[in-house]
């Protein structure tokens, strides 16, 4: 064979893919079937010249090669075998509305599982068996009625339309449901299934929902019930029908004939869905499940409602605690800020005394050195300006330089050394622009 | 096969092909030059009835045969290839209720016929009507080509047991025939189309349907580089033309009721002779549009004629097409096929040349699969003619191997091989397995060991690619089609919902749309073939051995290198083996 061509591109390959010598083994092909290749034809040649090249085999292996084929041809028909009721075989071939095919074809077991390939092979083999031809080598009467039978249970079961209306008809494949008694005492499952099964055989629709077991999840229970509701049936009834008389003389009688039918096949028809409809209520009202699923529900719904119940006292709660968190939270705050205050208060007295004792110390320290006056006692202009002096430096401090000056003075003994102190601060004072060159000068150097 | 030296002590072999069939049988040479030439025997005809008739000891053979089923039915011999190498409780006579009867004798079915002058019948046992029959066709093959022919490869339906096959074997060689090999009939017929010289080997899916006079076949063949491999068959014994013609016998019979009251049916003469002009009318109707029925006499001395037209005739015959169809799909399903997987079917045996058969097989197949039958292809082969056409095929390539060589090829210890049960092949435009695009290089059901080169495309700019090598099976997707939008368009949403259940409902639903795609089922290998250039292929090859272990090679084409590697063999090889 020549290359294929194929014009879609490869794929690039992906960032990081690496491999010794570019090739990675991954996985290994899924078990071959043996089959027979046809030996026809120059390929053929070809491959048993290769085959065979240099090479002789062995019995064992002539043997297993034909064991293990894969075979296409059926062997006879021995599936669709069933003893031939006597009676049957001496059916009327006139009668053969109320011949059963099936049993004729020995497909009694098959029904409308029956394929067009089984009930051609079945027929088959009742030709062989029962042909007149046979029957007069065998040497019984040359009675052919029987072989009617087979041709006429053959031209209904291969023609699909009249096997429908056939199937539509044939009691023999019902399975009557089972009585609510023995569904209570035996198996719903297995004693109702069947009962589906053939009622399936008439469905428009495929697959068919099954039945299913214990085990089935409500969804699949839902859709089984949904499907036999809805259920679209090909079932009809035109093979019941009365015969239409043949000649042309009496047409009005022909019509008569006609109209009647279709009134009973719709009557059928109807009484039909009406007893499927019946039939599934039945089932519906013993299946287990059924209830299981409302307990379960119910079950469900009692769940939810003490979940929903528990959530709403488990939120009151954690709102109630809030609250009194709140509280609480307030409560601490304002003790806090009151702490806050009275401390500030302690602290502010405390300053304002500690700047009142500075503040004496400042006065007593020219007081208790006269004034700063040498010799004598300080006039009394003296005494005014020193004071007035110093009332106006305290009035420039903080109170931190009024501590530490307050420190600084007492220290000192002696007019000079606290002149010195006093000059020194204002100076300071002068140079931080707090008094002006000449302010305060009964105490600048 | 080795072609070894021709048995050089027995006169030269010639062989032709035969097919045998119940209603026909032809005959055909092939030449050196490969082509198939059908023969026509001295009457001019290359379908030859498989009929033997007897007039005072004077043997009548083929259409001459056939026109003595109105006068002397007792003594002619028809429909007999199916009584062959089976004993009498194995046979359906009904198509031979209007010839000769087969009986019980000893273990075999014989006729009793007046087949000499004597007065008293002879017992003459199909196995010699056989050899009769095969005695006429050879001579009738060595008159045109000018040598006498005295070997064949003849075709024989799949379900033909051994013992029919050693009974044809003995009742050609009484013929002085020499059969080298019974071919199967649906494998001539594709072999008939591959060895046209136009034809290139491919691997496709073939339904070969025979249909024939009293029985059809069906057979479903993967035909995987020029090897055949039959999947599954149906047979239905009693579809054929004869149902045709049965439909046109009752419609002409009808006619004649209404208007002579007197049955034509209800007398053998009658009806033998209705029967006969039915099925000249029948294949009228398959290439004309109305077609004229006229039987001298044909009951109670009355002249009869009748004109029917193809749509009447295609009315009444519609129950059987579709026989034939239903038979056609059973094959498909039992190989397990979806209708989707079929390639082409041939349409083969001389019911194929009806239009509306295979019009009504087309329109049951996808429009990707081709139907050859006259009506719906130019290029088709005349189906009377494929398993002829491949049988003579088949006796021009073996013609010189010796039978013992002949039986060692055929033996299942070569040809039983095992079958690929899911296609081989890489993927394209992505390597992730959900985007990837499949192709494939070697199908389902390909026997191993096999070998398949492809060449693939790189991306735009060329560039590292990878070679993802994996197993895939098919699977069939279906879908509902976009509902067509309604004629009243102008719904607000709130009708939706009821909108759909409408359309559910409706009778004339669309169908679904059907579609074949590959899924990854394990991935066997990758390779990386590096900076490829722009606009270059890759070339892969990939050689599957008969232990299914793989042996993978790619390379760049008209690039150094490459890249090859080899992927272990399962552990189990072959699915259910004994
Ligand atoms: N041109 C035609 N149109 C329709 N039917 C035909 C045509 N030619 C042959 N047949 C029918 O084909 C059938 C014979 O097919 P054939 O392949 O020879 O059968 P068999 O395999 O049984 O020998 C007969 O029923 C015959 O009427």
């Amino acid at each position: 064979m020549s290359a294929i061509q194929i014009n879609l591109p490869l794929p690039l390959l992906p960032a990081g893919w690496s491999s010794d010598k570019d090739f990675k083994a991954v996985g290994s092909l899924s078990p071959a079937t043996q089959r027979s290749l046809e030996p026809v034809g120059p390929h053929f040649l070809a491959h048993a010249r290769r085959k065979r090249h240099q090479r002789t085999f062995s019995e064992d292996e002539r043997i297993q090669a034909q064991e293990n084929v894969k075979k296409v041809e059926e062997d006879d028909a021995d599936d669709l075998s069933e003893p031939e009721d006597p009676v049957m075989l001496q059916r009327d071939p006139k009668d053969w509305k109320n011949q059963d095919h099936y049993a004729v074809l020995g497909l009694s077991k098959y029904r409308y599982r029956a394929t067009e390939e089984q009930i051609k092979r079945a027929h088959r083999k009742k030709v062989l068996k029962h042909h007149p031809d046979k029957k007069a080598a065998a040497g019984t009467a040359d009675d052919d009625s029987f072989f009617k039978c087979i041709q006429k249970a053959t031209e209904v079961l291969t023609d699909p339309v009249k096997r429908r209306q056939y199937d539509s008809v044939d009691e023999h494949a019902d399975v009557e449901p089972p009585s609510k008694k023995e569904t209570q005492k035996g198996n719903f499952f297995k004693l109702w299934a069947p009962v589906f099964d053939s009622e399936a055989r008439f469905s428009k629709n495929h697959p068919v929902p099954s039945l299913g077991n214990e085990n089935s999840t409500r969804e699949e229970v839902e859709t089984f019930y949904n499907f036999w509701y809805n259920f679209d049936s090909w079932r009809t009834f035109e093979y019941q029908d009365e015969d239409v008389p043949d000649d042309n003389e009496n047409r009005d009688q022909k019509r008569h004939v006609e109209r009647k039918n279709n009134a009973a096949r719709k009557k059928k028809k109807t009484e039909d869905t009406t007893r499927l409809r019946h039939l599934v209520d039945e089932a519906l009202a013993l299946d287990e499940r059924i209830k299981k699923f409302r307990k379960e529900e119910r079950a469900h719904k009692d769940k939810r409602r003490l979940e929903k119940e528990a959530e709403q006292k488990r939120l009151a709660e954690e709102a109630a605690r809030a609250k009194e968190e709140e509280t609480r939270l307030k409560a601490e705050k304002e003790a806090a800020e009151k702490l806050q205050k009275a401390e500030d208060k302690k602290t502010r007295e405390a300053a304002k005394n500690a700047a009142k004792k500075n503040k004496r110390v400042l006065k007593s320290a020219v007081k208790d050195n006269n004034y700063l006056h040498e010799g004598g006692d300080a006039p009394a202009a003296q005494v005014d300006r020193v004071l007035t002096d110093v009332d106006l430096i305290i009035a420039k401090l903080e109170a931190t330089e009024l501590a530490d000056l307050a420190g600084k003075l007492s220290s000192k003994k002696g007019a000079t050394e606290v002149k010195a102190v006093y000059a020194e601060e204002v100076k300071r004072l002068v140079e931080g622009g707090k008094l002006k060159e000449g302010e305060a000068a009964s105490l600048a150097a | 096969m080795s072609a070894e030296e021709v048995a050089a002590s027995t006169p030269e072999r010639h062989a032709i092909g035969i097919s045998f069939g119940n209603s026909h049988s032809s005959i055909a040479n092939t030449g050196a030059d490969g082509k198939p030439e059908v023969i026509a025997n001295e009457e001019g005809d290359r379908q030859i009835p498989s009929i033997l008739s007897y007039v005072s000891g004077e043997e009548f053979h083929g259409t001459q045969a056939k026109a003595q089923l109105v006068r002397n039915p007792k003594n002619t011999v028809a429909y007999f290839r199916d009584f062959l190498g089976k004993d009498f409780k194995q046979v359906d006579p009904t198509s031979a209720h209007a010839s000769a009867h087969p009986q019980q004798h000893e273990s075999t079915v014989a006729f009793s016929i007046h087949d000499s002058e004597s007065e008293t019948p002879n017992t003459v046992t199909v196995s010699e009507i056989t050899t009769r029959h095969i005695r006429r066709l050879a001579s009738s093959a060595s008159e045109y080509l000018g040598y006498k022919v005295n070997a064949a490869v003849v075709t024989v339906p799949t379900d033909f047991s051994d013992k029919q096959r050693a009974a044809l074997t003995e009742a050609a060689k009484a013929a002085g025939v020499d059969v080298l090999q019974f071919i199967h009939e649906p494998v001539a017929a594709v072999l008939a189309y591959d060895a046209r010289p136009e034809a290139k080997v491919s691997d496709k899916i073939v339904v070969v349907a025979d249909l024939g006079g009293t029985r059809s076949d069906v057979a479903v063949i993967a035909s995987r580089g020029g090897l055949y491999t039959i999947l599954a068959t149906a047979h239905d014994p009693e579809l054929g033309g004869s149902k045709l013609d049965q439909v046109l016998i009752d419609h002409f019979a009808k006619e004649f009721v209404k208007k002579h009251k007197t049955d034509p049916r209800e007398n053998a003469r009658s009806l033998a002779k209705l029967k006969l002009e039915s099925e000249a009318t029948k294949k009228a109707l398959s290439l004309g549009t109305t077609a004229t029925l006229s039987v001298e006499s044909l009951a109670e001395g009355i002249d009869f004629s009748a004109t029917i037209n193809r749509t009447r005739y295609e009315l009444l015959s519609s129950k059987v097409f579709g026989e034939f169809r239903r038979l056609i799909e059973t094959a498909v399903s039992k190989a397990q096929l979806d209708l989707l997987d079929i390639d082409e079917v041939i349409l083969s045996g001389g019911s194929s040349h009806t239009p509306k058969i295979a019009s009504v097989v087309g329109a049951a197949f996808p429009e990707t699969t081709t139907v050859l039958a006259p009506s719906t292809s130019t290029s088709a082969i005349n189906p009377s003619e494929l398993a002829v056409r491949g049988a003579s095929i088949q006796a021009s390539l073996i013609e010189g191997f010796e039978h013992e060589d002949i039986e060692q090829s055929t033996h299942p210890v070569v040809t039983v091989a095992p079958h690929l049960n899911r296609a081989i092949g890489a993927l394209v435009i992505s390597a992730e397995e959900h985007h990837g695009i499949f192709r494939p290089l070697l199908e389902p059901e390909t026997a191993v060991p096999a070998r398949r080169t492809a060449q693939f495309a790189t991306p735009k700019e060329g560039g590292d690619v990878l070679i993802k090598i994996v197993e895939a099976a098919r699977e069939i997707h279906s879908r509902k089609p976009e509902p067509k939008p309604k004629a009243d368009e102008k719904k607000d949403d709130d009708d939706e919902e009821d909108d759909v259940s409408d359309f559910t409902d409706s009778e004339d639903e669309e169908e679904e749309i059907r579609e074949k795609k590959w899924k990854v089922h394990t991935v066997l290998a990758e390779a990386a073939i590096k900076a490829t250039k722009k606009g270059s292929k890759v070339e892969v090859v990939i050689n599957v051995g008969s232990d299914l272990g793989i042996q993978i090679t790619a390379r760049e084409v008209g690039a150094q290198g490459g890249v090859r590697g080899s992927v272990e063999k399962p552990a189990t090889a072959v699915n259910g083996s004994a």
